[in-house]
């Protein structure tokens, strides 16, 4: 086992793992936060997002191990986040989730497409997303969602 | 799945990650290909050094001539140009195609490198752009691109060597880039790129063996391209089956096109 002492959530942390566990096995198995989840575990669908030093990174594929020293950032720490907030309910106001499994992931994932694109067009919206599957909505809502919710937090 | 388990150790000098190889090492850098080859099972490690923590392997030199970029420079910062571009806007455009943002935040150049996916977009780029890859090791040497890269997921790298970073000549000439993929973000069906100037340079991948020049086309530009192009395919992928000759002469054309325009 290792000691892996990182920033989860605002809150400094050691935790110890096995080396071949990943990011999404601490944040889940060690900590017990389970807001984050694995869909594919081989980096294929995105629904295990967090974001690692403030960027977006799928934790399946991250080494706990490497993220020592680090600050980690899980969909538990957004919940009173105003930016999270406008766009959590314009995910509702648009119809953006369904079954709500790659939501966390497509969250995570718009609040980095704002940040890095105030004004996102479509497009834009569209190759951002393109590695988080969703296999209920069609994407429609997500794009409308996250092209709303930029315009509401422009406006702020 | 989970990746069977391994040893762990993670240097902070890139002398102590030498002296800490051994035949059964298997680096990490970025980890987004072995990552999920780990949890997949397709591969296995003895021990795992992670050289996230090698300063040696990070920053950027510049000289009139070219820019050397360390081998954990990560595809986004050469997407959001958070690094000096010495390719005239090539190299950011082919990072922004590579995978998806999350796996551009953690992949590195030299670990694509390294790994030298046949369908891979660097070595294809860095082949069109003549650059010069410096590896340590027992010595510290330096080798042409053309040179490094020996076949599928096989370069010139012994056992114990580390890619430490990539020297990249500057280049004014223009360029063009054409890639099919299945769906955005995935491994190119075909990746064509061309560099033109006073030496064309292009540059294919997404065959079954490595990226490679296609010195035909190269000096056909202004003749029978289109024959040059078939002549170079036949060495470079002689297994691809009609799409895929379809396919890469296509991706060729296109490319040469829009340098060309």
């Amino acid at each position: 086992m290792i000691d892996v002492t990182l920033t989860l959530n605002g809150t400094p942390r050691t935790v110890s793992v096995e080396p071949r566990e990943t990011l999404s096995d601490l944040v889940r198995n060690r900590c017990d936060m389970t807001g984050t989840h694995v869909g594919c575990d081989h980096g294929a669908c995105g629904a295990c997002t967090v974001h690692l030093d403030g960027m977006p990174v799928r934790s399946c594929i991250v080494l706990a191990a490497t993220c020592d020293g680090r600050e980690v950032r899980t969909i538990e720490a957004t919940r009173k986040d105003e930016t999270f907030g406008v766009i959590r309910r314009h995910f509702h106001e648009k119809h953006a989730l369904q079954c709500g499994f790659c939501t966390l992931g497509m969250l995570m994932m718009a609040a980095d497409i704002i940040a890095r694109h105030p004004t996102p067009s479509e497009d834009q919206i569209r190759n951002a997303l393109s590695g988080q599957v969703c296999r209920c909505t069609g994407y429609m809502g997500i794009v409308a969602a996250i092209a709303s919710a930029a315009e509401e937090l422009r406006g702020a | 799945m989970k990746s069977a388990n391994f040893e762990y150790l993670r240097p902070t000098s890139l002398p102590d990650a030498l002296d800490a190889a051994n035949d059964e090492t298997t680096f990490l850098a970025g980890g987004q290909s072995l990552m999920a080859m780990l949890n997949l099972r397709v591969t296995s490690a003895e021990t795992m050094i992670d050289l996230s923590r090698l300063s040696e392997l990070r920053g950027v030199n510049e000289t009139p001539d070219a820019v050397t970029l360390g081998a954990l420079t990560t595809h986004a910062m050469i997407e959001d140009g958070a690094v000096p571009d010495p390719s005239g806007g090539l190299m950011p455009r082919i990072a922004s195609k590579i995978a998806y943002r999350a796996v551009r935040n953690m992949g590195t150049i030299g670990g694509s490198l390294a790994l030298a996916d046949p369908a891979a977009d660097w070595p294809c780029c860095l082949l069109a752009l003549d650059a010069t890859v410096l590896i340590e090791g027992a010595t510290s040497r330096e080798e042409a691109i053309e040179d490094f890269l020996q076949d599928a997921y096989t370069t010139t790298l012994e056992a114990g060597e580390i890619i430490r970073a990539i020297r990249i000549p500057r280049n004014t000439a223009p360029w063009g880039v054409y890639k099919v993929t299945r769906k955005s973000g995935a491994f190119a069906d075909s990746l064509a790129i061309c560099v033109l100037g006073d030496a064309p340079r292009i540059a294919l991948t997404g065959t079954q063996s490595r990226a490679q020049r296609l010195r035909r086309a190269e000096s056909a530009l202004h003749g029978d391209l289109r024959a040059a192009i078939l002549a170079d395919l036949a060495d470079a992928d002689p297994d691809a089956d009609a799409y895929k000759r379809r396919c890469h002469l296509a991706t060729v054309l296109a490319a040469i096109k829009e340098a060309q325009s």
